[in-house]
């Protein structure tokens, strides 16, 4: 085998890293390099330096250590069956890639996941050193998102959040059924007692200590993690129950799904098909609908037969057009958590609207003015000089609200 | 012809010496504003622009003895506002701070079409301050001592001034410039200087990491999940010229469709030749899990039995098996319920809330701890989820039937003087049928294999008593009942 470039690792151990769906650097502890004198800070918001042609933001430098890897999932393009080209980083070419592309604007941190080459130790310390040496040596204030190999040992994890802002371990399928069967060398048990290993850890660390009163500091972007869409039969109702089940169980930051996509040398154990993108991103409405609209994962889905949920439509249009009777809903007198479930309301538009309410009444012009469309908002709706009539019980309310049909094209 | 020299008498044209100096336009606007001068009759303009009402009346003093109050919030849009480029902006912003006088709330009207404008012209300003942290792209120039990063940027709005010290904290350790058409931000290291518009013959050439970059660019691009419009809603073209990895884009785009359809009818391939090798040294050991079916041959056995439970539905949900946690040759076996949010996510029985109560009173009966089990009757976790947390389920008959299994088999191999039941549910299983608790609380049953069960409370309870009296009643009952119960171990 030829000796690799630097370049061509970089290729090789980027194209195996984009499948997974996280990019976000928001919601560290905020930090600059004032004092330090190095460079990198954190403020909050995350920023998304480019985006690909897929849509998806380039925040951060999303690589892996290597793609060797002792597994066999067969969604995965690592794989051990797999016959892609493999390369490895060395710990100081990941260094100085990070510094270079964080000097230039390009990314505002890392994202290391990796292989699992020999043991999960040896990997996880070769990860943890990485970020130990941007942290320390480097005083690289930058963000860091570690991906946590669920079997490591507890020190390592420890170090990892000393370091790191975020780090996440992958649930990798729905069911442990689906794990079993497409990566049956992951035991999904032990991924879950991974998973409540960091709550416990991030919790205990955010407890000021007896001594010194203050914060030890521990992965204060909280812990995240990603199944995949698609690669096996599990329906929307229950991957939604799987989220629910996530959230309430990790405190996890965010779920992250991502529509099985084909790879490159496949797996004939998996749908060769284009990803599912649309139902993809229902799921994260329906993800947000349970996390800040109030609904609770069972309403989502109910009604639908098949668990799935509706592609022409988002979920909360779906739920209200199945809903009719709790419309049309008073824009002045409503409560909140009534107007949170009006489609075409976002979280803004409702804070927006319950702050004029206590100065003046709401008309539908002003409506209009806060909302993103007044046309979707219109027959649920009732605001000053407005009544939508018969308008929410109109048989052709949905077609209306779709729009023309697309046509489908051949292909 | 009278009327129209009034008219322009009263016009004040004011004249703004920067276009984004607040401080400026703060002091014209308070001396207008207290003289009542309203927004029609005012011209605003800034820099060196040229128009037609240049000659009007001077500013006006301050009016001694008005006050002027505005909230905060005011202040903090407008400093935002006013680098935006629309010509407009000044007059905008005296016609709110006009309104404010008699309308303190205005600015909470989102709808009120001035106040919309602000907002919409806040943001245009934030969003051009937020693609500017994302889009400069810094070239490296100079070598060793000499090296500093330089960039070239074009903002729509006057924003360098209130942006640079973002770069400061950010890119503390380096020395860079970052030049716009609308002034430039230098820094040394030390010291931040804000000077004059640059032209694009001042931005700096390419240098080589940005081949890297394009390198990373192209590979990160998955071309099955092809989303054109999604990245210009984020990138906007206008951009583009700027960005290194940019002139990659249209191709990248032309190929998706070929390079996605190729990844899909490829047909899958023989696996890799170190595949088999891999599978031989690492997985060959560990492929069959213990057989769960047949009692165990120890505690121990048991324990790494239950670990894989699958006896009832209840492991979907939860975390891990909580098995019971003591020496296998304690006296007495307490049997709670099910393990709450704490026990799942540690794996051992009585952690949480419920387990330091009952911590405290063993303690204060002078129960010994060394020489008791504590288990439960249903060993994984059931509840419902809500949010961030994780609310309580009652388990099922079902669900403790079929968790007998482990509680006979831990009581098997223990084999204690006395086993308590630890609320309804634990002697539900205890027992094999539904048992009155507070009814038959402090009794003692003899089960059919000899076994004594005393049956009282779950140390929960005491914890869902609102009443502070009451629940120091119930507590102390309960310390009643653990003295009971260590008299029994006595005797």
């Amino acid at each position: 085998m030829s000796v690799l470039s630097t370049r061509d690792k970089l290729a090789i151990l980027s194209d195996a890293a984009k499948y997974d769906a996280s990019c976000a650097s928001s919601g560290a502890a905020k930090r600059n390099s004032l004092k330090s004198g190095g460079i990198g800070s954190t403020e909050g918001m995350g920023i998304c330096h480019s985006y690909a042609p897929d849509g998806r933001c380039i925040s951060l430098l999303k690589i892996l250590l290597t793609n060797f890897c002792i597994y066999d999932c067969s969604y995965c393009i690592n794989r051990s069956s797999s016959n892609v080209k493999r390369a490895r980083f060395s710990i100081d070419e990941v260094v100085r890639l990070t510094l270079e592309f964080y000097k230039r604007n390009y990314i505002e941190g890392l994202f290391l996941s990796s292989g699992i080459i020999r043991s999960p130790d040896e990997t996880m310390g070769e990860i943890v050193e990485i970020a130990r040496r941007l942290r320390v040596d480097e005083k690289f204030g930058g963000y860091i998102h570690l991906k946590t190999i669920p079997e490591c040992s507890p020190e390592l994890l420890e170090q990892a959040g000393l370091y790191a802002d975020r780090l996440s371990i992958n649930v990798e399928l729905p069911t442990d059924e689906g794990v079993k069967r497409l990566a049956p060398e992951k035991r999904p048990e032990t991924i879950r007692v991974s998973m409540a290993k960091l709550r416990s850890k991030i919790e205990e660390k955010s407890e000021p200590t007896l001594k010194t009163k203050k914060r030890q500091r521990f992965a204060p972007g909280g812990q995240s993690t990603q199944m995949i869409i698609g690669a096996d039969a599990t329906n929307d109702a229950d991957i939604l129950g799987t989220s629910a089940r996530l959230y309430g169980s990790y405190q996890l930051r965010r779920v992250y799904y991502s529509a099985f996509s084909p790879i490159p040398d496949a797996s004939s154990a998996l749908p060769l098909l284009k990803p599912p993108l649309m139902r993809e991103h229902r799921l994260y409405q329906a993800d947000w609908l349970m996390r800040f609209y109030g609904f609770d994962r069972h309403e989502i889905v109910a009604g639908r037969q098949d668990g799935m949920l509706d592609l022409e439509i988002d979920p909360k249009l779906s739920w209200a057009l199945a809903n009719r009777g709790a419309f049309p809903v008073d824009v002045n007198r409503a409560p909140r958590e009534m107007l949170l479930r009006v489609p075409g309301f976002g979280t803004k538009a409702v804070k927006k609207m319950l702050d004029v309410r206590r100065y003046r009444r709401l008309r539908l012009e002003d409506v209009g003015r806060l909302c993103q469309s007044i046309a979707k908002v219109r027959p649920f709706i009732v605001a000053d000089g407005w009544s939508p009539g018969g308008a929410t019980d109109a048989e052709h309310l949905r077609a209306r609200l779709v729009g023309k049909p697309i046509q489908l094209s051949l292909f | 012809m009278t009327q129209a020299r009034a008219i322009e008498q009263t016009r004040h044209a004011v004249r703004l010496a920067t276009q984004t100096d607040f401080a400026e336009w703060r002091d014209a606007a308070r001396r207008l504003a207290t003289n009542v001068v309203p927004p029609a009759d005012i011209v605003w303009s800034a820099g060196e622009t040229e128009d037609l009402f240049a000659d009007g009346a001077p500013l006006p003093d301050v009016a001694p003895n008005v006050t002027l109050n505005v909230p905060r919030e005011f202040i903090d849009r407008a400093e935002a506002v006013i680098c935006h480029s629309d010509p407009t902006r000044f007059a905008l912003l005296y016609r709110i701070l006009f309104r404010l006088r008699i309308e303190p709330n205005l600015l909470k009207i989102a709808s009120d079409p001035d106040v919309m404008k602000l907002y919409e012209m806040e943001k245009s300003v934030r969003r051009d301050i937020h693609k500017m942290r994302a889009f400069v792209r810094f070239v490296e120039v100079g070598e060793g001592e000499n090296k500093r990063y330089a960039a070239w940027f074009e903002p729509d709005h006057f924003i360098i001034e209130r942006n640079a010290p973002f770069f400061v904290r950010r890119f503390t350790g380096m020395a860079w410039t970052i030049l716009t058409p609308k002034g430039t931000a230098e820094w040394d290291g030390e010291n931040l200087i804000v000077g004059p518009p640059a032209t694009k013959a001042d931005a700096p050439a390419a240098d080589a990491t940005e081949d890297l970059w394009r390198t990373y660019f192209t590979n990160i691009f998955n071309p099955a999940r092809l989303k054109v419009k999604a990245m210009q809603a984020e990138m906007p073209k206008k951009y583009w010229k700027n960005l290194p990895e940019a002139a990659l884009i249209p191709d990248l785009i032309k190929g998706a469709d070929r390079a996605a359809r190729e990844m899909i009818e490829r047909m899958p391939t023989m696996p890799a030749p170190h595949h088999a090798k891999v599978q031989e040294k690492y997985w060959s050991a560990n492929k069959t899990p213990a057989d769960a079916d047949a009692p165990a041959g120890s505690l121990d056995e048991a324990r790494k039995q239950a670990e894989g439970c699958h006896r009832c539905p209840l492991w979907r949900d939860a975390t891990q098996t909580v098995f019971g946690e003591g020496p296998q040759d304690a006296r007495i076996v307490f049997v709670g319920e099910q393990p709450g949010d704490q026990e799942d996510i540690a794996g051992k029985p009585f952690v949480g809330p419920a387990g330091k109560v009952f911590d405290g009173v063993l303690d204060e009966a002078g129960v010994d701890r060394r020489i008791t089990y504590v288990t439960n009757a249903v060993k994984h976790f059931k509840f419902e989820p809500r949010g961030k947390r994780r609310i309580h389920s009652k388990p099922n008959a079902g669900e403790v039937q079929a968790c007998r299994w482990w509680v006979e088999q831990e009581l098997g191999f223990i084999k204690p003087d006395l086993a308590v039941a630890l609320g309804a549910t634990a002697a539900q299983s205890l027992l094999d049928k539904a048992i009155p608790v507070t009814k038959m609380r402090g009794e003692v049953l003899t089960r059919e294999d000899g076994l004594r069960v005393f049956i009282t409370i779950h140390p929960s309870f005491i914890l869902r008593i609102r009443e502070r009296a009451d629940a120091e009643a119930e507590r102390a009952r309960f310390v009643a009942d653990m003295v009971a119960v260590k008299k029994m171990m006595a005797a």
